[in-house]
């Protein structure tokens, strides 16, 4: 416990920087009437961010010799075409599914870019704020460090994909192919039968650890990205007029500029990483296994 | 409680240090792998760039998952005694 007068512990300043801003406290383990607000509106502003940036581009864009900007969200544009055309081979499915794979690349790049902030930036701010709007003292602005946004991402990417497996495959075929995939199917009907439970159960658990290691890997970067943040600051809180305390300071700023820069390679890595993996399980629910 | 205690830190290093392991060897594979084809045609190197990031990202997942797990034990410690 902290004493009188004194800041948190270390091991509170984590803990305190780990809570949610919920709308009411969990109850049980799972518990889906619980909403972590602040991630829902950083995740919902971003998008909104998003959206108007790329509708400026759209609007100002011209067919002479293009300005910086336009050149921009073009080559990202072409990117995001490139690896859509690679991977789905159907041009009426890749009209939604490469608008939504810009769209999920911009919105996980900019909800992992908000680790880039500083820790205390925006939570010293809410200190000052919240409570006096009668909102919890707690904040954190990493929408992918939520595990509830990451998994519901990834939901979306799984719908996406069942709604595209009914609708290229026939609700049929798609069966048939839950049954027969991946071991094969038999003319003897006992082994079709024991083939079918067995190739069933093979495909659910491809679904579920498909789904759940999409959402889990992104959750888990930027999650730890965090908490490698956190404990940097921790660092530099150390610092004092002494020889310890000046290394500290020194360990803090360069722990945190090397941390900086290859968490800027990360965050980018693992937006991209989404995209793909949606682009192949949405191609996966094109073609025939 | 101190049992507990040293138990969750013991479980939080074998997390972290098993998980690197995995990862490590993997990377060092699909590395070695990469520098081979890239010297054999050095033509697809970029294109092959491209996809060992990609595969660098995946290999990683489980790894940064248990030190995620890993850390999240060691500050809000949900196993009281």
């Amino acid at each position: 416990m902290s004493a009188e007068g004194l800041g948190p512990t270390p091991g509170e300043y984590i803990r305190h920087h780990l809570v949610h801003m919920t709308n009411k406290t969990q109850e049980s383990i799972v518990d889906f009437s619980v909403i972590n607000i602040d991630s829902v509106v950083v995740s919902v502003v971003l998008g909104m961010l998003i959206c108007f940036v790329l509708w400026r581009a759209a609007r100002k864009a011209h067919a002479g010799v293009p300005g910086r900007f336009q050149a921009a969200v073009e080559i990202l544009v072409e990117m995001v075409d490139s690896q859509a055309k690679g991977v789905i081979h159907n041009a009426a499915s890749r009209k939604v599914i490469a608008p939504m794979a810009l769209t999920v690349f911009l919105w996980i790049f900019m909800m992992n870019f908000m680790d880039l902030l500083p820790v205390d930036l925006l939570p010293a701010a809410w200190h000052v704020v919240g409570p006096a709007l009668g909102f919890k003292d707690y904040l954190r602005v990493v929408p992918s460090a939520d595990l509830s946004t990451t998994l519901g991402l990834a939901v979306s990417v799984l719908l996406m994909c069942l709604y595209y497996n009914v609708k290229i495959k026939g609700v049929g075929g798609w069966a048939h192919e839950l049954v027969s995939a991946p071991f094969g199917t038999s003319k003897n009907p006992i082994f079709a039968v024991l083939l079918g439970v067995i190739n069933f159960a093979m495909q659910i658990i491809e679904f579920v650890a498909k789904t759940v290691s999409h959402g889990m890997r992104l959750f888990g970067n930027m999650f730890a990205g965090e908490l490698v943040f956190m404990l940097i600051a921790l660092l530099g809180g150390y610092a004092a007029l002494s020889l310890t305390g000046g290394l500290f300071f020194v360990g803090h700023l360069i722990a945190g500029t090397v941390w900086a820069i290859f968490h800027i390679l990360i965050i980018t890595l693992q937006a991209f990483i989404f995209m793909m993996l949606a682009l192949i399980y949405l191609g996966q629910a094109h073609d025939a296994h | 409680m101190e049992n507990v205690l040293g138990l969750v830190a013991l479980a939080c290093g074998l997390i972290v240090g098993l998980g690197a392991i995995g990862a490590s060897i993997g990377i060092g594979l699909m590395g070695g792998k990469f520098l081979e084809a890239s010297a054999r045609q050095p033509e697809l190197m970029n294109d092959l760039q491209t996809k060992m990031f990609v595969l660098a990202g995946l290999i990683d997942a489980a790894f940064l998952i248990g030190v995620a797990i890993a850390l999240l034990f060691a500050f809000a410690n949900p196993f009281t005694l």
